[in-house]
């Protein structure tokens, strides 16, 4: 079948139904995603998705480079939390080989993986009030992701494919700008968070825009495999974080917010309330930093982390486990692991078998884009076009992760 | 909510299925077996509605090719308990020249499009699937990418080749 033709056409020449393409590249899509529609005048009657635009065979060229090389593929999966998918797979390759990380490296981790989960959250709520029409809150938030990038770029030099860390911690300490900068993002924010909210949350045309449409039951989520905010928002407290804690989420005190009827407002809802959760696990993890030993930023595993420049050249040892590392001849073990932390759209999982060869032999990412975009067609049936939009906006879809 | 431990899920499918459940191992903590494809369904519909198990979530399907192997097409399936906070993996060989296997969205429609991944890339068909068709690469393709046959590099490289590192 061919993906450019409609999969249910109507051949009725009596019929009154529009095929309408909704993308690839439709500027109210955010992205390339294609869905081919059955329109009654405003009313979409069935829908077909066509995914894959992007797809740059992510599993395979895995296949074919060693475990650090990896770690730039996964930048590019959700592209706006990178970090998240960064240190997702360094925890799981340290999973595969048994490291323990100090715990400084792992409240660290924990402040870029919540300033990832800010940036993420604030993408996607500016977005569903942008599509109804409030360009307002889009541009006033969005300054605090280009402040977020900022931090980003003070740690590992990059703003949006972040390739930050290594296997066996990160590859610099932060320095005390970076440390200055969440300082003052930690104070700023709020602000701005809570101003945003007071413009939206109760604000009659975006309630009226948002509530009661594109409802999910529990059930029906759980059925559908979602996970992330917009399961929490059908009511089902279930977060990586809480349920299996990573990277000493356990010593942090947080709550997973949920909704209850699981339509567009609750999204936002949950998602505006993980916000003020992360800017509390952050603050929370600058005030455990201060009794965490200074200068630690990786574990102490020559083996397995890529040693720093001047010591590869002024140091045997450095430069005999640069030159394995860089050529994948790391004795990993024999085994399968798999690994799941939770990403800006839910439980972002890695599933990784190794052989014992340079690369991996086989890696598989679990998509949470993927898996809860597979819905959009069938919730699309009997909803307005325009409320259709709002509801691919709030689900969040990365085209990155979408299609690997 | 009382949790559940590996053992006690093994011990549930052995009573139930008897020697179709296989090769037991934990790897990391996570529960794995291997099944077959007669009963791969029964096994995912008991894991799911069984009360003390009460695997109600499918996290993910994949598959593996071990070209080496008689069954030489691993499908894999993740599940997961949240109420009881435990994993599990099901792992099912089937024949590489025949891949075929009674598709799982009759438990989860969830499946769906995991399963038309899994064909894109390894060319299992998934027998009662509503809409096997490949979801990622474009429909003439003609070849299931994820094949170990298909090399991704220029194979005339030669710089790369494993003798150069003493294996």
């Amino acid at each position: 079948m061919n993906h450019n033709q409609p999969v249910y056409t109507d051949n009725d020449p009596q019929s009154e139904l529009v095929t309408l393409n909704l993308g690839p590249t439709h500027p109210a899509t955010h992205g390339v995603f294609q869905n081919v529609l059955q329109m009654d005048g405003e009313r979409i009657v069935s829908g077909v998705s066509t995914i894959g635009y992007i797809h740059r065979a992510f599993e395979k060229i895995a296949e074919h480079r060693p475990f650090y090389q990896i770690t730039p593929l996964t930048d590019r999966l959700n592209y706006c939390s990178s970090p998240i998918n960064n240190m997702g797979w360094h925890m799981t390759v340290e999973k595969l080989l048994n490291i323990q990380m100090p715990k400084r490296v792992d409240y660290l981790r924990v402040i870029i993986m919540e300033l990832a989960r800010i940036s993420d959250h604030i993408i996607c709520n500016t977005i569903i009030a942008q599509d109804t029409g409030a360009t307002t809150t889009f541009l006033y938030l969005f300054q605090f992701r280009e402040h977020i990038y900022e931090i980003y770029e003070e740690i590992c030099g990059a703003r949006l494919t972040t390739n930050v860390g290594r296997i066996g911690g990160f590859e610099r300490d932060f320095n005390d700008i970076a440390f200055a900068k969440i300082n003052k993002f930690l104070k700023e924010f709020p602000v701005a968070l809570k101003e945003f909210e007071s413009l939206l949350d109760r604000n009659r045309i975006f309630i009226d825009r948002t509530a009661g449409v594109a409802c999910v039951t529990p059930e029906q989520a759980l059925d559908f495999s979602w996970t992330g905010p917009l399961l929490r928002a059908t009511g089902v407290d279930y977060d990586v974080r809480f349920s299996e804690p990573y990277s000493s989420y356990q010593d942090f005190d947080f709550e997973v917010p949920v909704g209850t009827s699981g339509d567009i407002y609750d999204r936002y809802l949950v998602r505006n309330a993980e916000m003020w959760q992360s800017v509390r696990l952050i603050e929370q993890a600058m005030e455990k930093l201060k009794k965490e030993p200074a200068g630690i930023f990786h574990a102490d595993v020559p083996e397995f982390y890529l040693p720093a420049k001047e010591e590869v050249y002024n140091n045997m040892e450095a430069l005999i486990y640069h030159f394995k590392i860089v050529m994948g001849e790391i004795d990993a073990p024999k085994a399968e692991v798999y690994h799941a932390v939770e990403g800006g759209n839910g439980e972002l999982g890695f599933y990784l078998i190794n052989d014992g060869g340079r690369t991996p032999y086989r890696l598989h990412f679990r998509r949470p884009s993927f898996i809860n975009y597979q819905m959009y067609a069938s919730m699309s049936k009997g909803m307005l076009l325009s409320d259709a939009i709002i509801n691919m906006s709030s689900m969040n879809i990365i085209a990155g992760e979408l299609d690997a | 909510m009382a949790k559940v431990t590996n053992q006690e899920v093994i011990e549930l499918l052995n009573e139930k299925f008897g020697s179709k459940i296989t090769d037991v191992n934990e790897p990391y903590g996570l529960l794995t077996f291997e099944t077959t494809k007669d009963v791969i369904i029964d096994v995912l519909k008991f894991l799911k509605e069984n009360t003390l198990a009460n695997f109600n979530f499918l996290t993910d399907i994949t598959a593996v090719h071990y070209p080496e192997k008689k069954h030489g097409i691993a499908v894999v399936y993740h599940l997961h308990s949240m109420v009881k906070g435990i994993r599990v993996r099901v792992k099912v060989y089937i024949d590489e020249q025949h891949p075929t296997i009674p598709t799982a969205t009759s438990v989860w429609n969830g499946a769906n499009w995991m399963e038309r991944e899994t064909y894109d890339f390894f060319g299992v068909k998934f027998e009662g699937h509503p809409d096997l068709r490949r979801i990622l690469n474009m429909d003439d393709l003609g070849v299931f990418p994820m094949l170990k046959q298909y090399p991704l590099e220029d194979p005339n490289r030669v710089d790369k080749k494993d003798e150069y590192f003493g294996r």
